[in-house]
């Protein structure tokens, strides 16, 4: 296990810290897109950028630290993204049979 | 280290509430296709049935408190505490949906058993010691109830609260992830105590500014999960639009499973920091309260009006947080007991009162309850009376330790301003109370249905609960006293 962790030694070429600042970027993209941009799709997809910037720190931590817990929590975190995908699209479908519009600003018949 | 896949009988029974409330939640969806036309209100019956079992098992887990699962999990008598309020709203909810399912022809086998997984959801999450666990259980309590949000599917309103719930609630899933991750990669663990003993070997200046910032995107993260400003903007929209039951549930037990890991997560692991993120606690509950009962103050809508109290009430939740010490731990532990009967109690009027497709919903249409239906009207009167804070009642004692715990804090000030901010509330609260008593019936009241016996049950357990934590709060408040001393 020691010799496989070797042979992907991500830190023999690229130190950690790009990695962390690429998934801090990545995770940054996702916030903006999800507070910018109109389409509900374009939306959840910032949330799955978001998640799959986590996914990149996480590996990338758990090769510094030499354990396996931190490859083990993305596979966590891609189960529940995908159950979380699951629930979401069909919560969207209803929406737009509904509605016939998937513009965020158009949602909003909520109010006192 | 050889490790042994094969749980103990120990780690079986810590773990017992969950598997028993995920098998009812399966067998539920197994029997939905034979019993669904004949006889719907079998899975309400059932899952009651599951949540008292649960309770036992909860009980019978607190028996053998100690860690479980490689230390992932942890019961002890917080997490009981909580596994138990949890399943209480659960029993409540199930109470509530009886005649809301039924007056809108909805589907029950489906909707009991996504309310059983969410639950389990919730009781894994207090008894979490690890943040992946708590990452999961939480997803596990969210995913489930987004579907609920929006559970009539053909409800443009429904529809929209349950997006705007999903939405949300991802985003601060995201945020509560990216702090975990970089815990994980400060300490190299994410198990609480271990985090917690690094942090005091180490010291947290090791890693600046690494656990600050994960320590400020998980508090963005649980503040969105508890309604807390400046991250409440959705709560409001999702408690109107979505079904009156849900709508309660949501606010009461998915928040207090949530307020459990707030606490413990910032009570254990980032004990050392305590400077860092009490002045953020201490903002939080100040904008809570204020802007939760200011807005409160100008709503017509009644599940509307309860959404802004209810953020106004995580603000005093957090009020307790902020000050950091073991009264402070179980008064916030007391008000959440006290503030779940209480709402589930008002929610339970307003099903009673709003009809098929929830037409009336406005504080208007509660216009001479007294006259037409009297013990319906004093039961609300006694939740309201609750959520003002009147002696008597579970409300003024919850208030009472959190203030109290905030004064010996030396929070004198968040303790001034959070009396204040209840003398505001209880304008809205009252508001109510002059509605159904001193106008004349409207419509709506004329027209009231007798209620249900499953609406009564609703009525009258959290309203027993609220003078039993109000006469004689000693019991629960001990077991609270006792707990706290678990998570410091």
């Amino acid at each position: 296990m020691a010799e496989a962790m070797q042979s992907i030694n991500l830190q023999a070429g690229v130190p950690i810290s790009w990695y962390l600042v690429l998934s801090a970027v990545l995770f940054s993209l996702g916030v903006a897109g999800f507070l910018f941009r109109k389409s509900i799709i374009t939306v959840f997809m910032c949330i799955e950028l978001m998640l799959n910037a986590v996914n990149l720190s996480f590996v990338a931590f758990a090769n510094q630290h030499k354990q396996v817990s931190g490859h083990i929590f993305t596979f966590f975190v891609m189960v529940v993204a995908a159950a979380e995908a699951a629930v979401g699209l069909a919560i969207i479908l209803t929406v737009f049979k509904n509605r016939e519009t998937l513009n965020i600003d158009e949602i909003n018949s909520l109010k006192n | 280290m050889p490790a042994s896949f094969a749980p103990s009988a120990a780690d079986l029974l810590r773990y017992a509430p969950e598997t028993v409330l995920t098998v009812a939640g399966t067998l539920l969806m197994v029997l939905d296709p034979l019993f669904a036309k004949k006889s719907p209100k079998l899975f309400g019956h059932l899952s009651i049935a599951a949540f008292l079992v649960a309770i036992v098992a909860a009980f019978q887990a607190n028996g053998a408190q100690g860690l479980a699962f490689s230390n992932l999990l942890i019961v002890d008598g917080f997490a009981t505490y909580f596994r138990v309020l949890v399943l209480i709203i659960g029993i409540v909810t199930v109470l509530l949906s009886y005649r809301y399912l039924d007056r809108e022809q909805a589907e029950t086998g489906e909707y009991h058993a996504l309310l059983l997984f969410s639950v389990s959801g919730q009781c894994l999450m207090v008894a979490s010691n690890d943040l992946m666990m708590v990452f999961i259980g939480l997803e596990i309590s969210s995913i489930a109830t987004y579907i609920l949000a929006g559970y009539l599917r053909d409800d443009k309103r429904n529809n929209e609260a349950a997006l705007k719930y999903f939405l949300l609630g991802s985003f601060a899933t995201a945020f509560m992830l990216y702090g975990v991750a970089l815990i994980y990669g400060a300490t190299g663990t994410t198990k609480l105590d271990e985090i917690r003993a690094a942090l005091l070997t180490r010291g947290a200046d090791a890693w600046f500014p690494m656990v600050g910032i994960a320590a400020a995107l998980m508090f963005v993260g649980l503040a969105f999960k508890v309604s807390a400003a400046p991250f409440q903007v959705w709560a409001p929209d999702v408690y109107q639009g979505a079904p009156a039951p849900v709508s309660v549930f949501m606010a009461t037990a998915p928040k207090a499973a949530a307020f459990a890991i707030f606490l413990r997560i910032f009570t254990t692991a980032f004990n050392q920091i305590a400077g860092g993120w009490e002045p953020l606690v201490w903002i939080s509950a100040l904008l809570s309260m204020t802007i939760g009962n200011f807005a409160a103050l100008t709503q017509t809508n009644l599940k509307r009006m309860l959404a802004y109290s209810s953020i106004a009430h995580a603000g005093y939740v957090l009020v307790a947080l902020a000050s950091h010490s073991d009264d402070g731990t179980a008064g916030a532990m007391f008000y959440l007991a006290a503030y779940a009967l209480m709402n589930l109690g008002a929610f339970a009027v307003v099903i009673h009162i709003s009809g098929k497709g929830e037409k009336h919903v406005r504080i208007e249409d509660l216009a001479g309850l007294a006259r037409r239906q009297p013990v319906t009207a004093a039961l609300l009167t006694v939740f309201l009376l609750s959520l003002i804070g009147v002696p008597l009642t579970g409300g003024f004692f919850g208030k009472f330790y959190i203030f109290r715990a905030a004064l010996q804090s030396n929070l004198v000030w968040l303790a001034v301003l959070g009396l204040l901010n209840s003398a505001v509330a209880a304008y809205y609260y009252l508001r109510l109370l002059v509605v159904m008593y001193m106008h004349e019936p409207g419509d709506v009241v004329e027209n009231l249905e007798p209620l249900t016996p499953g609406l009564r049950a609703a009525l009258i357990l959290p309203a027993i609960g609220i003078f039993y934590l109000g006469v004689a709060p000693g019991a629960v408040l001990s077991f609270a006293k006792l707990s706290s001393s678990f998570v410091r």
